[in-house]
């Protein structure tokens, strides 16, 4: 990684990409900001509003509970998603025609279009057409996703855990595979359990893709917004209303601008100290690898 | 990990041995593949047959739902529309990304670090935080409804994940190559295009695939950034649900329909969805 030469003419080459992230991103971030400070009575008339926003936005219930619900979510998805994925992982045929099969299988789900993926398991739960929904039922649960905020939140949670699991289960299939035959012949030479196979070979080695996985994982599930959308639309009421969902309604459906924009800002935030971690670990995994 | 597969308890049923990882891993895709069956299912049945009665397969298989699409433009025009902007916007996000991470993967400048973690924060940006903005932004410019607006607008992500895919796999081309091009005489451009790209020419497909399948899935700025003329399949599939026809037999065939170009390609990119979805690191 060091020993790139230094060349300062390489900026012609990041030049266009810079050129439009910077229309595509850096611009509408400066409308937020403005948006942010100021108050307007329409007519396109702004006024300086200072920090008013800000603090609206830091001590609305609102966005409160609609923080807790999203930190609530991300946190459960990763707590099943992660061990599963694992274990889905260790449990995959290594080579062959299986193997083949089993990667196209897992993959499916993550390539199907997100609001797909909504309307899939819209349809799946409904109690009158749909095949969970018909046989939860048909076992005398007591189960309706539209109308139980409880059920709501199973619903997109197990949505959620059948749509990306495999992303997990492929990455550390990936980090699996780079373990040397040699190191399980050793354990076996030493009569190792698998507890101790897995927990002083496996993990150690998946520990890179892992933290790569739940990162990702945890990023991604911080913006959710069309599956959710599409299945409970946030409700029943606002049970299910996570972060994005409610920040597009007071953009779009409530035009509030001021505190949209604060809002937008305080989230974008967030994001922004999560890839910084991201990028320390990205960078830390570099390292190590360039150093082998 | 073939002899830990092997000393471990298999199952024994009368002709047939099965191992527990055999069945573990056939449960987890019999639950993935439940929802989708249902799916497909329900798009070959008459609304009558999906309202009235619970059957497992359809008793009067149909081919109506999916005539309806490929007849109606307000359906297929969803289609047509979703394919010209993700087309766009792969063409754009490559060309662009192509000698970026070109840039990056071979050379420091200054501020190289800070440019690749702002673009990464750009992947990582909600969605949500730039409707508004982008909404206004290309009203301003009168190019609201268009397909190139959109193809601009999915570019806040593409662009950044495309950059990061492919600098993850030229950075596994060995630098001499670029070295003994030019002590050959090659000029940069024809070195890039000659020699460079064939060379990374899996990676230029994971990433242009990358770039039409969020793309292809993105909901919310397309749905946002169009009204008629534009207007994606995404958003064609949603106003259906919330306009409450409630064709479901319809809607069904429409998610079908979307599903097949990730099916379609799945088998050539099955050993980097994992790269991909990484951003090229793993």
């Amino acid at each position: 990684m060091n020993d790139k030469p230094v060349n300062h003419r390489a900026w012609f080459m990041v030049l266009p990409v810079v050129a439009l992230v910077a229309f595509s991103a850096a611009l509408p971030l400066m409308t937020v900001v403005n948006y942010s400070v100021q108050d307007t009575f329409g007519n396109n008339q702004f006024f300086w509003a200072g920090a008013d926003w800000f603090e609206k936005t830091l001590t609305d219930p609102r966005i409160h509970n609609a923080f807790l619900r999203q930190i609530l979510f991300s946190s459960i998805i990763l707590a099943i998603e992660v061990p599963l994925g694992v274990f889905i992982a260790l449990n995959m045929p290594k080579k062959g025609v299986w193997a083949s099969a089993c990667l196209i299988l897992m993959a499916l789900p993550l390539l199907i279009p997100w609001n797909v993926v909504g309307t899939i398991w819209q349809i799946f739960g409904r109690v009158d057409i749909g095949l969970l929904g018909r046989t939860l039922a048909g076992l005398g649960i007591d189960y309706n996703y539209t109308q139980n905020p409880i059920d709501a939140w199973v619903t997109i949670i197990v949505m959620d855990v059948w749509h990306w699991t495999s992303l997990v289960a492929l990455l550390a299939y990936a980090g699996l595979r780079s373990i040397p035959d040699a190191y399980y012949q050793a354990a076996k030479i030493d009569q190792a359990s698998r507890w101790a196979v897995f927990r002083y070979i496996e993990l150690p080695k998946m520990k890179g893709v892992l933290l790569i996985a739940i990162l990702l994982r945890f990023m991604d599930s911080f913006m959710i917004y069309t599956e959710p959308f599409v299945v409970t639309g946030g409700g029943p009421g606002n049970s299910t209303t996570l972060l994005s969902i409610d920040l597009v309604k007071m953009a779009l459906g409530q035009f509030d601008l001021g505190p949209a924009a604060a809002f937008s800002i305080i989230y974008f935030l967030v994001i922004l100290l999560l890839s910084w971690v991201f990028y320390t670990v990205m960078t830390a995994e570099d390292a190590k690898e360039s150093k082998r | 990990m073939t002899e830990a597969v092997a000393a471990r308890p298999t199952l024994a049923l009368p002709g047939l041995r099965v191992s527990r990882s055999g069945i573990v891993c056939a449960l987890y895709i019999l639950f993935l593949m439940l929802p989708i069956y249902w799916l497909v299912n329900m798009s070959f049945k008459t609304n009558e047959e999906i309202l009235s009665s619970f059957t497992l397969w359809p008793r009067q298989p149909t081919l109506r739902n999916y005539a309806v699409i490929f007849t109606d433009p307000s359906w297929y025009m969803g289609y047509v529309n979703s394919i010209i902007y993700v087309v766009m916007n792969t063409a754009i996000s490559i060309t662009v990304a192509l000698p970026a991470a070109y840039a990056f993967s071979r050379y420091r400048f200054l501020g190289d670090k800070h440019l690749f973690f702002w673009l990464l924060t750009n992947r990582m940006a909600p969605p949500a935080v730039f409707a508004l903005p982008f909404f206004q932004l290309y009203s301003s410019i009168g190019l609201f409804d268009t397909h190139i607006a959109i193809a601009l607008a999915h570019c806040l992500f593409n662009v950044p994940l495309a950059v990061w895919i492919l600098e993850g796999f030229m950075r596994g081309v060995p630098r001499e190559i670029d070295e003994t091009a030019f002590i050959d005489g090659y000029s940069w451009p024809r070195f890039f295009v000659r020699i460079f790209m064939p060379l990374i020419a899996s990676g230029i497909g994971v990433a242009a695939f990358f770039c039409f399948m969020f793309s292809w899935v993105e909901l919310l700025l397309s749905r946002t950034l169009a009204s008629t003329e534009a207007k994606s399949i995404a958003a064609t599939m949603t106003r259906t649900v919330s306009a409450s026809g409630l064709d479901w037999g319809v809607l069904a065939a429409a998610g079908v329909l979307t599903i097949i170009p990730g099916a379609l390609v799945i088998y050539f990119v099955r050993n980097y969805i994992a790269k991909g979805f990484a951003l090229g690191r793993v």
